[in-house]
């Protein structure tokens, strides 16, 4: 929790004044044994039936304001806890945010998503109860001492004993349970992991008649989680009966020094009722701490969790400059690159150069590392060999957010977002005109499927567009990187699920129209490249030929390879 | 609201040892706890003033109170140990039936479905669920006996007094019944915002590359941001809300301590003929009790919030474990071999009613027969592999597999006729080999190598770290084209009488894949295959080609006579030549 208290800041006033208010009660709460001691000491003893009356209103008015001041906390804790939730989602999220690709895809979604969710829930959960109970109980068991120090200091030297032996219960149990929490939210990754997984597959996985199989992997995440639980959980039940025994032990002493006491004359009987009272108080309270300790450990663990991303430093630097008038649009000087990991160089050793509006081909094998140099202009990872220059500049002094506004992307996989499909165009430029979406659907061959559709642009889509075919989904891509009139457009591989002929098409429309347009088109058909103002043939992750398709022929064998295999 | 909880506690059925054991603890731990009060009146009882304390009568006091505590103890710790199973074992079994049942839905629940609400309520619903059984449970067990037991010990003392506090009590209890109706709207908009925030989260952060690409990130700062706080304010709502009923009943209940304590005090001076004279002693255990009657109520109400949140969430549970699965087929026929005719006649189906998609289709593939399906993209092609293997269910019509109509066959065993391989590359987090696997869990390391060779996927593989024992998910790292040879490795290692090959080869490198139609070709012999294709090259050697347009056939035939027509298809054909 420690590590989060920074989102606890703007609260100070709730969390002073509520906790504040919660003591007033608890005051409140102790002085009622004190006038129960005076009815039975002044009132009982002295036959006075008006007094006794007069007492058991003030205790009746010393509830209603307890009334008050309970709900007053109330109220500031849950505008307090719910508020620091929120701030720690959103701040969480604005982080996930920040982070380059290589940590993205280190941490993996599915942990990074639950974090967001459970386990901030689980630390908004720990402040909530915090302030409603960790004021209250301490207040009440450090109160219910002092009155009974005001009794009879030598008895209360008892607590002296219990304090320190309720001490290491409680350390003890918190120490074992909270690395045990961690592990659980970890096991509970794993099935939000499997869940994610399975609701991708399903239609593979029913291919393959694998329900039964993927039932029985889910039912031993499922015990598996179960196990650490009641692992954990026999931990924390020790805790309250540990609590219940240490206190009642204190009672039995404070009754036996207690009637040495009052034998000696050193104490009344009223007092010694009172005395136990206040024992019983205190071990309610205890109780309740102890309860809140285990909510606390949890939160704990969570908040371990989601401090942990929050100090995941993104391992790129952002630069300060804005992208400028250019001639030269792409060089790579020697470029090289690996994945974090993933054992060979992705790609090694490329140059090249692009002018501003020309066209660059990416030919090459599955694996041979045509996506990785997309990903190397865009800056989604950092060379790790050589410069990439983007507009002029190394790609490394631009401010991130405005180089990807200048680049437009269309991804090998068309992914489209929840909402209609004017909004998912405008992701590019928020402030696109009609008539630059028009421009975009028309180039992406897109406005025919668009104009038959019941509600156009306005058309609703679910998570993923799923009520689209992979190839009008494909096209509302590239519709989607052309909207943001992008000075650069990778095509990586994005014309997969689309026919020759809207291929064609595509390509007539983009050189026509957006001439001043630099583009990249990686892809494994010939024709879809063979115009372009300079091809790289990628194999393996090195460039084994680069010019023009003419050039190529005569000179690169694995391009020439390519093109026979696609034209006999 | 109540169905719900009735429901809940039928999860806990299987652990009814737990129950009964967690019941039988907390009744000698509860009952034994609250003789303690007793005991400790009586010893003061002993310790009367100056020189009048009976030491022999209190230390004997005091070994029965040590005795008594400690087997409350012990048997308080074995309550605690019981709730654990009895609560998780529940979270357990509805965790599994949810899952099982996500096996069980029909595809068009999940893709209709925003895949992160699902895994909100399979992940935080439940795990909410799971905190507020856990407290539910306790408070209700151990407050139910502690009701119970101090009834009897406060009509042991004084019975007029009882009927005094058992009669103002229901008044706390109407106090919080009225506050907790209040708030239950407002837990239920929490859990379905709740629900959204993890669909959003999903969706972006699961497609943060995207949202880099475009520079996205203000924006989907700003729609988080948003949700977030709707979640926020719900969520301080209902807690606030649920939150009133603790001090309130506190409140009531403290009034009542104020009466026992008039009208016990007026008693014992016999100021209140009515009550009966009792001694000093007694009164204090009779406050002790009657604070120790009311203590449940106070703490049933004190996670009121947490069980309404936790009823809520239970509730999202039980919506997907009641919506309609795929109907069961244990009656239909076990297909366990085919021959692999097909026929489809005079089918129709649309996914929505005003859309009709596919109209009226017929189409007839002989036993080993290469079919394959062209046309622009939204044609229906698709959904025609969708019927086939009853992903969705045909309208109309009928598909008949060696003359048997595919509707009274099982599906699994349907499906199991079929190998596919689709577009969208399907990786699970496991090993290159568990992915290849998938198909056929048993086979040899050899069996594996074999496939991922004839799917020219053996060369990539051995490149990754540790080869095929490299740890791979569909985020790792993988190319597009990488994931789809793995896909074919997988089909490769099974053998089904039946082949759909939808766009299967599409992110791969057209050298690679005119290597690994050979393998196909040997894989395709005497089966009849479906092939999906925008590569028309790869599609030439078809039996049977159709042509399809707007959900219908328009032209068929093989690829001679449908160049000679000079239709469609050899436009389309053509088009792939032209640079």
């Amino acid at each position: 929790m420690q590590k989060l208290l920074r989102f606890l800041k703007p609260y100070k006033l709730e969390l002073i004044v509520a906790p504040l208010f919660k003591l007033l009660e608890a005051v409140f709460e102790l002085i009622v044994p004190a006038v129960m001691a005076k009815i039975i000491d002044n009132g009982i003893a002295k036959h006075d039936s008006v007094y006794i009356g007069k007492m058991c209103a003030l205790i009746a008015l010393l509830a209603f304001c307890g009334l008050g001041f309970a709900l007053t906390c109330q109220y500031l804790a849950s505008r307090c806890a719910f508020r620091f939730g929120a701030d720690l989602r959103e701040a969480l999220f604005r982080h996930i945010n920040t982070l380059s690709h290589t940590e993205l895809d280190n941490l993996g979604t599915s942990t990074l998503i639950n974090r967001i969710t459970s386990d901030v829930t689980a630390s908004q959960q720990g402040v909530n109860m915090f302030i409603r109970l960790a004021s209250r109980a301490p207040f009440l068991v450090g109160g219910a001492i002092v009155m009974s120090l005001l009794i009879d200091w030598q008895l209360a030297l008892v607590f002296l004993v219990i304090a320190p032996l309720a001490g290491v219960v409680l350390y003890f149990v918190m120490t074992k349970t909270i690395p045990m929490y961690s592990l659980n939210q970890k096991k509970l990754d794993g099935i939000a992991r499997r869940t994610g997984e399975n609701l991708d597959g399903m239609r593979v996985i029913r291919a393959f008649s694998r329900q039964q199989q993927e039932t029985i992997a889910f039912q031993h995440e499922c015990t598996d989680l179960e196990q650490s639980m009641i692992a954990v959980g026999k931990i924390s039940a020790i805790l309250n009966p540990m609590t219940f025994l240490i206190m009642n032990l204190g009672i039995v002493a404070v009754l036996w020094f207690g009637g040495v006491h009052i034998d000696s004359g050193r104490m009344s009987q009223g007092d010694l009722t009172a005395f136990t009272n206040y024992m019983t108080q205190i071990l309610l309270a205890m109780v309740q701490l102890a309860n809140l300790i285990q909510i606390l450990t949890k939160a704990q663990a969570s908040s371990l969790r989601v401090a942990q991303i929050l100090e995941t430093p993104s391992s790129m630097q952002d630069g300060t400059d804005i992208p400028h008038d250019f001639t030269e649009a792409i060089a790579f000087e020697n470029v090289s690159f690996g994945y974090h990991g993933g054992g060979d160089l992705a790609v090694s050793h490329i140059s090249f150069t692009l002018q501003k509006g020309q066209t660059l081909g990416i030919i090459g094998g599955t694996g041979a590392g045509k996506s990785t140099i997309a990903n190397l202009i865009n800056r989604s990872y950092d060379a790790t060999g050589g410069v990439v220059r983007v507009f002029g500049q190394d790609v490394k002094t631009y401010q991130e957010k405005m180089l990807h506004q200048k680049i437009g992307v269309v991804p090998q996989k068309a992914v489209l977002f929840t909402g209609t499909i004017e909004q998912n165009l405008r992701w590019g430029d928020a402030d696109a005109t009609a008539e630059q979406l028009r421009k975009a659907v028309e180039i992406a061959q897109a406005d025919e499927f668009v104009d038959n559709l019941q509600y156009g642009l306005q058309t609703h889509l679910v998570q993923g567009g799923r009520n689209l075919s992979g190839g009008q989904k494909q096209r509302l891509t590239i519709a989607r990187a052309l909207a943001g009139n992008p000075d650069i457009l990778i095509l990586d591989d994005s014309m997969s699920a689309l026919d020759y002929a809207t291929d064609a098409k595509l390509r007539k429309a983009l050189s026509e129209r957006c001439h001043d347009m630099t583009t990249v088109v990686i892809s494994q058909r010939a024709t879809s490249l063979m115009q372009a103002d300079l091809i790289l043939v990628m194999d393996d992750g090195v460039c084994v030929g680069q010019g023009t398709h003419d050039e190529l022929l005569q000179s690169c064998d694995v391009y020439r390879e390519i093109y026979q295999s696609q034209m006999q | 609201m109540k169905n719900t909880i009735v429901r809940i506690l039928n999860y806990s059925k299987p652990y009814r040892k737990y129950l009964v054991l967690t019941i039988i603890s907390a009744f000698i731990g509860v009952s034994l706890s609250l003789i303690v009060p007793v005991l400790i009146g009586e010893a003061v009882d002993y310790a009367v003033s100056i020189g009048q304390v009976d030491f022999v009568g209190l230390k004997k006091i005091v070994v029965i109170l040590i005795a008594v505590v400690l087997v409350s103890t012990l048997f308080q710790w074995l309550e605690g140990l019981f709730i654990n199973r009895l609560s998780f074992g529940t979270v357990k079994d509805l965790r599994s039936e949810l899952t099982a049942k996500l096996e069980k839905m029909p595809i068009s629940y999940i893709d209709g479905n925003a895949r992160g609400d699902i895994i909100a309520r399979v992940i935080s619903d439940i795990e909410i669920l799971s905190d507020g059984l856990l407290q539910g449970f306790a408070q209700l067990f151990t407050g139910l006996i502690t009701i119970l037991g101090t009834l009897v010990f406060m009509l042991t003392i004084n019975v007029k007094i009882t009927v005094l506090v058992v009669i103002l009590t229901p008044l706390s209890l109407l106090v919080a019944g009225k506050l907790t109706a209040l708030s239950h709207d407002a837990f239920q908009k929490q859990s379905k915002l709740r629900g959204d925030v993890g669909a959003l989260t999903e969706e972006l952060v699961g497609n943060q590359k995207i949202v880099k690409a475009f520079a996205y990130e203000d924006r989907a700062i700003d729609k988080f941001c948003s949700l977030n706080q709707e979640l926020a304010e719900a969520g301080r709502k209902a807690t606030f809300f649920a939150s009133l009923s603790n001090p309130s009943t506190r409140f009531v209940n403290s009034l009542i301590y104020a009466s026992v304590g008039t009208v016990g005090a007026l008693g014992s001076i016999g100021a209140f003929p009515l009550i009966g004279v009792m001694s000093v002693g007694k009164l204090a255990s009779f406050l002790a009790f009657s604070n120790q009657y009311t203590k449940p109520f106070n703490e049933i109400s004190g996670v009121i919030a947490e069980l309404q949140n936790a009823i809520s969430c239970a509730q999202r549970v039980f919506d997907v474990l009641d919506s309609p699965a795929e109907p069961d087929d244990s009656h239909c026929i076990q297909v366990d071999s085919c021959k692999g005719n097909l026929e489809l006649q005079d089918v129709s189906f649309s996914y929505v009613p005003e859309k009709p998609l596919i109209q009226h289709f017929s189409m007839n593939a002989k036993s080993g027969q290469k079919i394959a399906i062209v046309g622009p993209t939204g044609c229906g092609k698709s959904t025609i592999i969708n019927l086939l293997l009853r992903f969705y269910e045909i309208q109309s019509g009928q598909i008949l597999l060696d003359g048997i109509s595919t509707q009274t066959i099982t599906r699994d065993s349907l499906r199991s006729q079929f190998g596919m391989v689709l577009q969208e590359t399907w990786i699970f987090t496991g090993t290159v080999a568990e992915n290849i696997a998938y198909g056929k869990p048993n086979a040899t390391r050899e069996e594996i190598e074999k496939a991922s060779r004839s799917a020219h996927a053996h060369g990539f593989i051995k490149r990754l770290p540790n080869g095929y024992d490299t740890v791979i998910s569909d985020s790792s790292g993988l190319s597009q084209g990488q994931k789809q040879l793995l896909c074919i490795a997988r089909i490769m290692l099974t053998d089904p009488p039946m082949l759909i090959l939808d766009e299967a080869t599409s992110s791969i490198d057209l050298r690679t894949e005119h290597r690994i139609q050979k393998a196909f070709e040997t894989l395709m012999q005497g089966k009849t295959s479906f092939i999906i294709a925008h590569r028309l090259s790869t599609i030439k050697s078809a039996d049977h080609i159709l042509v399809m347009r707007d959900g219908n056939i328009i032209e068929q035939g093989t690829h001679e006579t449908l160049m000679q027509q000079g239709g469609f298809y050899a436009n389309l054909y053509q088009s792939q030549f032209a640079g």
